[in-house]
């Protein structure tokens, strides 16, 4: 079971990041032009398969249980920030993330930004996709290894990762045009509520207490976060109401 | 120096995130954690902070 969990996020870890970084390559792509842009993709990439080829193999070498401790504690502020900002725009305090309109904003300062050519290179195109897939990558990359390193099979958490990324990548290619129609806000609340998840359950051990029913009590913590999120949206939802009539 | 407090900036921006009432909170739960050595200090601890910074964020909005 906890293997599913497992991949189902980092699955929908790297799916959301991938929209988000796919989003920055077309709007840097279609404006800069697409030599520069994939120079700087392929660059992030190379970069990031630096970090996870030094960080991949240094994880498996520290003992588990502090492993447990410091990658839960990561895990669980992740988490709740990423369920924070799902919370808030579930129950309307914040704006759904729109990304038609990060799409419009990132291809008008784009296309005003003026041109720096070395080496046949536009610099702005290239720094724009470079940093976009870096950032995004590196939030993918940690969840990962972090995931799998703890759950003892990187190779299961990078699966999810992989098919991810190749699905978004795949459908961005054909469709050039961001993903505005994947429902964003859902897949990061989803994420939100694996990695708190995961993040209570680990860190506990990793702090030296057990889990009643051990692996088991995964579900239980996962029902506790789904059924307090959900208190909290609808609660919320209540007071933006009262909020918006007076 | 400049690329020093960049560096570091980046780093507090990607772990603490927007509110560092989680981290803070998050820290002292797994401290107590780990002194009693039990399992139902952390659920309570982070409801109660996931609604703290909630709150916090509402009232700012």
């Amino acid at each position: 079971m906890s293997a599913v969990l497992l991949v189902l996020s980092s699955f929908l870890a790297s799916a959301v990041e991938m929209v988000e970084a796919l989003t920055i390559v077309l709007a840097a792509g279609l404006t800069r032009g697409w030599r520069s842009t994939l120079t700087g993709v392929a660059a992030a990439t190379l970069t990031l398969a630096v970090v996870v080829g030094a960080l991949g193999p240094a994880l498996t070498l520290v003992p588990l249980n502090a492993l447990r401790l410091v990658v839960g504690a990561l895990l669980l502020v992740f988490g709740l920030q990423w369920l924070r900002k799902a919370i808030l725009r579930s129950s309307g305090f914040k704006a759904l993330h729109d990304e038609d309109a990060i799409f419009a904003r990132e291809l008008s300062e784009a296309e005003t930004a003026p041109r720096n050519e070395r080496a046949g290179i536009d610099w702005y195109g290239f720094t724009l996709a470079f940093k976009g897939v870096l950032l995004e990558g590196l939030e993918v990359a940690f969840i990962v290894l972090t995931f799998g390193s703890t759950q003892g099979s990187i190779p299961l958490a990078a699966a999810g990762a992989a098919v991810a990324i190749v699905l978004v990548a795949g459908i961005g290619v054909l469709a050039r045009a961001p993903l505005a129609r994947v429902p964003e806000n859902t897949m990061k609340f989803a994420v939100g509520i694996m990695l708190t998840t995961f993040g209570i359950f680990w860190s506990t051990e990793g702090a030296g207490a057990h889990w009643p029913g051990g692996d088991a009590a995964i579900l239980g913590v996962l029902a506790f976060v789904v059924l307090w999120s959900a208190t909290l949206v609808a609660l919320l939802r209540r007071q933006h109401a009262r909020v918006a009539i007076a | 120096m400049k690329h020093i407090v960049a560096f570091g900036r980046f780093w507090w921006d990607f772990v603490v995130g927007d509110d560092w009432l989680a981290a803070a909170g998050v820290t002292v739960a797994l401290g107590v954690t780990a002194a009693v050595a039990t399992w139902w200090i952390l659920p309570p601890a982070v409801a109660i902070v996931l609604a703290a910074t909630l709150y916090r964020a509402t009232q700012h909005s």
